[in-house]
């Protein structure tokens, strides 16, 4: 039984790890702020889950749990506003997605 | 033991990337993001060290407040920074001296862990043996700040309560202020209706924001917390409320008058429990006489102290962010 639960709870955390790490790849890697920011947010809600899943096994029916699952929460509603604050900051601020950077470049070189 | 070690070195490094990035950038407001990284990053440190009172305190204070404070500043002054001239060997002479002098010194610090070291032996096993007999609350660090190092602590109040006065000095405490003029905080219509979604998560976090405050405030006897830590996370509820629906709405919540009072009274409060002591006929900052049983005294003056650190706190930090807040844009 313990066994078990220790195997799950591996397999939760490196999931979640996994996850985090192709979070931070995406944002190195994407081209502009707003699939940056896909690339992050999403993992911001999925690593995060993962990982506290994992030590939620480990650490059993207990206060540190409730405590867990307490983060979770609080991430789960913060994370997403954080992206979405960030993304309308940025639309009011006048980025510009991908697809219009690349019109632009096209009518300049057009004109 | 040896995982926990890699994972310092591993923090470490990120903080010595995190500080040069945060020098070496010219855009100072990826600087301040950095900043507020650092502070996490050393948060961490500290409680893979078991600070867990210094590393709440911060995260709270190095990685909520100020980061909210230097925005603040950002947003009076410019964005990016005027190109230094490119060489300076001066500076550059300073810089070498004193890292050479630094790593000398590191050399003469005891090992980590070192059950031997100055700190282990002087009067740290006195506050560890003693505590339960003098005071009786589990977390010995509330103790030694409260009580044992009562007048240091004090001290850092009236520091946090000056440092409140001078910002007030240096930004006025009332600025003229032009209606439609270009605060920092959007208050226009048009910035609010994109904010929609920060505003509803925002109003459901405020209260238990605010009640985590109150946890962290009244439970310092027993576990990481007290007035420091809690008076930022109580004023950061606010910031929170005053950048969701607007600076004057979170002043017709607690207007300047009370702001100063609570800014100077947390300051007073703790004089005062100073002064009842020598009254009740003990020395001053001496808790043991204020209950007819010496612990309930000590447990009874660290309550009301840490109020006192705490109101104080919330206080002078609200009263820099409206400062801060209440400007505008210079030029």
């Amino acid at each position: 039984m313990e066994l078990a639960l220790d195997i799950a709870s591996w397999i939760l955390m490196s999931a979640g790890g996994a996850f985090v790490f192709i979070g931070g790849l995406g944002v190195l890697r994407m081209p502009d702020l707003f699939t940056r920011m896909h690339a992050a947010s999403v993992t911001d809600s999925m690593g995060p889950p993962l990982i506290l899943a994992g030590i939620m096994l480990q650490s059993g029916l207990s206060l540190a749990t409730f405590k867990l699952v307490a983060i979770l929460v609080f991430l789960m509603l913060t994370s997403p506003t954080a992206s979405n604050a960030l993304a309308s900051a940025a639309l009011l601020a006048g980025t510009k997605t991908l697809d219009e950077a690349g019109d632009d470049a096209e009518a300049e070189d057009a004109s | 033991m040896f995982m926990t070690e890699i994972f310092s070195a591993f923090l470490l490094t990120l903080l010595v990337v995190t500080a040069l990035a945060a020098v070496k950038t010219r855009n100072l407001f990826v600087s301040v993001m950095l900043t507020g990284i650092y502070s996490l990053l050393i948060a961490i440190n500290f409680f893979l060290l078991d600070a867990a009172d210094v590393a709440l305190t911060e995260a709270a204070v190095g990685a909520g407040v100020a980061t909210v404070f230097f925005l603040g500043a950002l947003a009076l002054t410019a964005e990016k920074e005027r190109t230094p001239s490119a060489y300076r060997p001066v500076a550059i002479g300073i810089f070498i001296a004193v890292t050479l002098v630094l790593g000398y010194a590191t050399l003469g610090m005891p090992s980590y862990g070192d059950p031997d070291a100055p700190v282990h032996v002087h009067v740290a096993p006195f506050y560890l043996e003693k505590t339960p007999e003098f005071i009786d609350i589990p977390n010995i660090v509330t103790a030694v700040l409260g009580s044992y190092r009562g007048y240091d602590t004090l001290g850092e109040v009236f520091v946090v309560f000056t440092a409140g006065i001078g910002v007030m000095f240096i930004l006025g405490v009332r600025p003229s202020r032009k209606p439609g003029g270009t605060a920092m905080i959007a208050s226009g219509e048009n910035g609010l209706r994109h904010y929609l979604i920060p505003r509803v998560v925002g109003r459901l976090f405020i209260p238990f924001i605010l009640l985590f405050g109150l946890y962290v405030q009244f439970h310092g006897e027993y576990s990481p917390g007290g007035g420091f830590q809690a008076g930022a996370i109580i004023a950061s509820s606010i910031i929170l409320y005053a950048l969701l629906e607007g600076e004057e709405r979170a002043l017709r919540l607690i207007p300047r008058r009370v702001l100063n009072g609570l800014t100077a009274g947390g300051a007073l409060l703790y004089g005062a429990v100073g002064v009842a002591g020598m009254l009740a006929g003990g020395n001053f900052l001496d808790y043991s006489v204020l209950a007819s049983d010496p612990v309930k005294g000590q447990q009874m003056g660290l309550l009301i102290i840490e109020a006192g650190v705490g109101i104080t706190v919330t206080g002078v930090l609200l009263t820099i962010f409206h400062a801060f807040a209440a400007r505008e844009r210079f030029g």
